[in-house]
């Protein structure tokens, strides 16, 4: 029997905000443990939550974005539940009145077309901290830090509609985009601040109804959420194939055995006695608020690439590799800012930027490319100008990005200028008196112009590659008299 | 001779006839003389009360009070918030506990220049009517140390009716400032929900509790309400609106041509104590005396506000105490093996049996399966009581209840929890209403001699017109400063 995955995400990505959900600490990555920390978010008695406005704001903007149906009023609920991480033993969520229902995020699946991926709920919520078990097996306690609890979290509920592991891969890498077109979150899954739960089921092909659904946490990135899918695919289909029942159950990623085990089951009731906070008030989301919010939503990667097309001239396979990126985008448009050569700049990027970033980590982007946006237009420039040629830049490159130095430097102290053109006249004189060129400059007399490009590659190589292309034609066909 | 209230203390302080650390002093001194007696306190702030006095007496000698009230005495119940004090709760599962911040209140009392001189006992994590569950034992009643002075805010209570403090804080949840003031014999006024902060009140039920003043008049209470009242940005359910000069306001009302409410379900007898029910009934002939008009209504919701209380409360609290775990501050078992344990285990020990018995029914209340039954059944019938009240409010400017429908009681005499929480009848639908009301002395009973107090109520941020039907109704009744209790300072 063939299987089709079923899959809906959780995705939880942290707001890119100056101060936590409830509190004035500050909400920054990192820190000694417990050096953001407060009476409040480390739910120490007597303290009371504050909604932090610019959380709510990055929340309302991006469940606008996603075309979420916003009510006037949204509501906080306490999910409870014992954790250690969890100071108040309760996280402060949403679980009635959602900030966002329906709403989709529409993903391109190249030659496949597109597909809207619809949306549950959209809610806000309070991060949790994290525990520190110490790797000495002698060590009888764990540690908690708390500086990550109460940094606002923004819950993206899909609705299971997702079909293929292809699919899952350009949902996930298409909502970072998103996500970071709008500017809400760093989405840095190796940090955290993007995490992607799953939830997938199986169902024989062909079938309409739901299979029983398994939820994995613990997927610290794109890469392992794929490798997951497989993983639980083969799980899943052995079970259905032996006649077994798929457990509805939280399952974890075991990164060293490349597989999910059982991590509580959902079958035993786990009862989070959600009931509405009465420590915050019901958010009244006025026409004005959700107007100031609305208005915040920057230009979003479909509209972005129609532009590219039309204001660059650039090729449809160009506008959307470069817009798939947010940073890639912006690292075009600043270079283009510079030197206004389009195709050449893309060009550059989408060979040598893409390539570079293929090799690095996930949460790696072009703004940690060695090469400056300022310096791949200067290259371009050096190329347009006919300063170098384009097999020195090719040469140049390289040096780029090892070094980091200027083009124009590199060429300057490597003697990658192009020969002049009055030592041109000397090494063509020697390339047309070469024997081993007879046949090729009587190819060229007989009419054969592809002849050319064989002399072109014999001035080169003498030449070490410094000679202009441009001028170096114009003078073989002088010196053997064809004008 | 009567107990000097704090706005006499003040004037005598303003006028130069006697100093902070004088006064802090003494204090201190009737504090140890009738402690063993009264047991009111969980912690007294002997040297940090007596530093913070001469400061405060070097600002007078500069004249550069902080407020009129400078130097001036005064207790809160120790769920209140306050930095490098330890703050208990009453609870074994906070003995150690040393908070790192001053709450909002204690904060406001501090920077008028306060003394804060103790910690006041209460029923844990103020759950009681007499302090029998304080996990340090109970306070007694100064009028009979015999009888429990009612609770949670009992220690409260004792403590300013016994002198050993002008005034005191205590918060109300259900009844918690105004059932012990009943008992003891002094006022106790529970504001309208939002407004005194409550950043730093350690909460049982968030939308319920309200700290409040706990005084020997009405007068104090006005001093005291607006020390403490008014918008807080750390709590969100603070109102933001300005604060009358309550004590000023106070004074311009009266009481003729006033409508006063009084629902038949507050005066079936049913339960009531007869000698208190002579106190109260004669406390109403008294207001139409001073020319209210009386006028009989009906709330039929109240018959349901203990069951509705006792689920909105307890569900609240299960949550709220989840926190007490062991594994950030408080107590922590000893030896578990794992996480599961020491969380179970510290909580097992720590807290003490209602406590337990609170948390197990909001739990139960907010249970999958359950939550239609119980909680949000709870909920719609506070909204149908805070019809009533707003119905009765309509019709009239006040409402007029017994606080306690008995007289302070020996210890141990309700050991029945649901005759515990009837004790609270009169007093707790007035916190799932959100309004405002006050406890007055009445007098006393005939038999035992033993303080009755009379409630009055009014609505949302209605203090003023509260106030000045107090102030009114206080001097008329003419028990405050008639009669010491058998234990004072």
């Amino acid at each position: 029997m063939d299987f089709e995955i079923v899959i809906g995400f959780e995705v939880h990505t942290e707001l890119k905000t100056k101060t936590k959900v409830w509190c004035a600490c500050a909400n920054e990555f990192g820190g000694p443990p417990n050096s953001h920390v407060c009476p409040v978010c480390l739910g120490m008695p007597g303290s009371l939550p504050v909604l932090n406005r610019e959380a709510f704001t990055l929340a309302l903007k991006t469940a606008l974005a996603l075309q979420c149906d916003v009510p006037r009023i949204t509501t906080f609920d306490r999910k409870n539940y014992y954790y250690p991480d969890l100071p108040k033993n309760y996280q402060i969520s949403q679980n009635d009145k959602f900030l966002g229902t329906g709403g989709y995020l529409e993903i391109d699946l190249g030659e496949a077309g597109h597909k809207k991926i619809r949306i549950h709920n959209i809610h806000l919520e309070e991060d949790a901290g994290k525990n520190i078990h110490p790797e000495d097996k002698n060590v009888t306690y764990s540690l908690v830090d708390l500086n990550r609890a109460g940094v606002p979290l923004l819950e993206i509920v899909t609705q299971p509609d997702i079909r293929s592991k292809e699919e899952a891969a350009a949902f996930m890498t298409q909502m970072r985009n998103f996500l970071q077109y709008l500017d809400v979150s760093d989405c840095k899954m190796q940090e955290g601040s993007l995490r992607f739960e799953l939830n997938m089921s199986l169902r024989p092909k062909g079938s309409d109804a739901f299979g029983q659904k398994v939820e994995v946490k613990n997927l610290n990135s794109m890469s392992v959420v794929l490798k997951c899918i497989d993983a639980e695919f083969d799980r899943q289909s052995d079970m259905l194939r032996n006649g077994e029942r798929v457990m509805s159950e939280t399952r974890l990623w075991d990164e060293v055995k490349n597989e999910t085990r059982a991590m509580r089951s959902k079958e035993r009731a786990n009862d989070y006695r959600y009931f509405p906070d009465p420590d915050l008030v019901d958010v009244d989301i006025t026409p004005e608020i959700r107007a100031a919010a609305q208005a915040t939503i920057p230009e979003l990667p479909l509209a972005r690439r129609r532009r590219f097309e039309e204001q660059y001239g650039l090729p449809a396979y160009d506008a959307s590799v470069l817009t798939a990126s947010f940073t890639t985008a912006n690292y075009f448009e600043k270079a283009v800012e510079s030197h206004p050569s389009p195709k050449g700049i893309s060009n550059w990027i989408m060979t040598e930027g893409l390539a570079w970033l293929n090799k690095q980590p996930e949460d790696t982007t072009i703004d940690d490319f060695p090469v400056k946006s300022a310096a791949i237009a200067e290259l371009v420039k050096l190329i347009d100008t006919g300063a170098i040629t384009g097999k020195i830049a090719k040469q140049v490159f390289p040096i780029m990005l090892e070094t980091g130095k200027s083009p124009a430097v590199i060429v300057e102290e490597k003697g990658l200028k192009p020969v002049d053109d009055s030592a041109l006249g000397p090494i063509i004189d020697e390339v047309l008196a070469d024997p081993r060129n007879e046949k090729t400059i009587a190819d060229l007399r007989g009419g054969k112009a592809a002849a050319m490009g064989a002399l072109m590659g014999a001035v080169m190589k003498r030449s070490g590659g410094k000679a202009n292309p441009a001028t170096v034609t114009p003078l073989i066909r002088k010196k053997l008299g064809l004008e | 001779m009567h107990l000097p209230t704090a706005h006499e203390l003040s004037e005598q302080l303003n006028r130069g006839e006697t100093t902070s650390v004088k006064l802090t002093q003494q204090y201190l001194e009737k504090i140890e003389r009738t402690e063993p007696r009264l047991h009111s306190f969980i912690t007294v702030l002997g040297h940090e009360a007596l530093a913070a006095a001469e400061a405060s007496d070097r600002r007078r000698a500069y004249e550069l009070p902080k407020s009129p009230f400078d130097g001036v005495p005064v207790a809160v119940k120790d769920n209140m918030i306050t930095k490098g004090t330890k703050t208990t709760c009453a609870s074994r599962i906070l003995d150690n506990f040393v908070p790192p911040y001053n709450g909002t209140v204690v904060q406001k009392l501090q920077d008028a220049g306060m003394i804060v001189i103790g910690k006041a006992n209460l029923d844990e994590f103020a759950m009681g009517s007499s302090t029998e569950n304080s996990a340090f034992g109970r306070s007694n009643n100064p009028w009979n140390t015999d009888l429990v002075p009612g609770g949670s805010s009992g220690g409260s209570a004792t403590c300013v009716a016994g002198g050993q403090v002008p005034w005191s804080l205590g918060s109300d949840t259900g009844g918690s400032i105004r059932q012990p003031a009943a008992l003891c014999g002094i006022v106790g006024m529970k504001p309208t929900y939002g407004r005194v902060s409550r950043y730093g009140l350690v909460a049982f039920a968030s939308s319920l509790d309200q700290i409040g003043p706990m005084t020997l008049d009405v007068e104090d209470t006005a001093h005291l309400l607006k020390m403490i009242s008014g918008y807080d940005t750390k709590d969100s359910t603070s109102a933001n609106l300005p604060v009358p000069d309550y004590a000023e306001e106070m004074r311009k009302g009266s009481l003729r041509g006033k409508k006063v409410a009084r629902p038949k379900e507050f005066f079936t007898g049913e339960g009531m104590d007869a000698g208190v029910a002579r106190v109260v009934d004669a406390a109403v002939e008294k207001l139409a005396s001073l020319g209210a008009e009386i006028v009989d209504v009906s709330m039929p919701h109240l018959k349901y506000s203990i069951s509705c209380y006792y689920l909105v409360a307890t569900a609240e609290c299960s949550s709220n105490l989840a926190r007490y775990d062991g594994a950030q501050y408080g107590y922590r078992t000893e030896g578990a093996k794992n996480i599961v344990e020491m969380f179970s285990k510290s909580r097992a020990e720590g807290f003490g049996a209602e406590v337990k018995r609170r948390i197990m029914m909001g739990t139960h209340a907010l249970s999958a399966g359950y939550y239609d039954a119980y909680y949000s059944k709870a909920l719609k019938i506070r909204t149908l009581l805070k019809q009533d009240y707003d119905a009765a409010l309509k019709q009239a400017d006040l409402i007029v209840a017994p606080t306690s429908p008995i007289p302070a009681f020996p210890a141990g005499a309700k050991a029945d929890p649901m005759s515990m929480y009837l004790c609270d009848i009169f007093t707790l639908s007035l916190n799932l209403a959100g309004y405002c009301g006050i406890s007055l002395p009445a007098g006393f009973t005939a038999n035992e001699g033993l303080p009755v107090g009379v409630q009055l109520f009014a609505g949302a941020f209605e203090e003023v017109k509260l106030l000045q039907a107090s102030y009114e109704f206080e001097k008329a009744l003419g028990v405050v400063g008639s009669r010491l209790p058998a234990v004072v300072g």
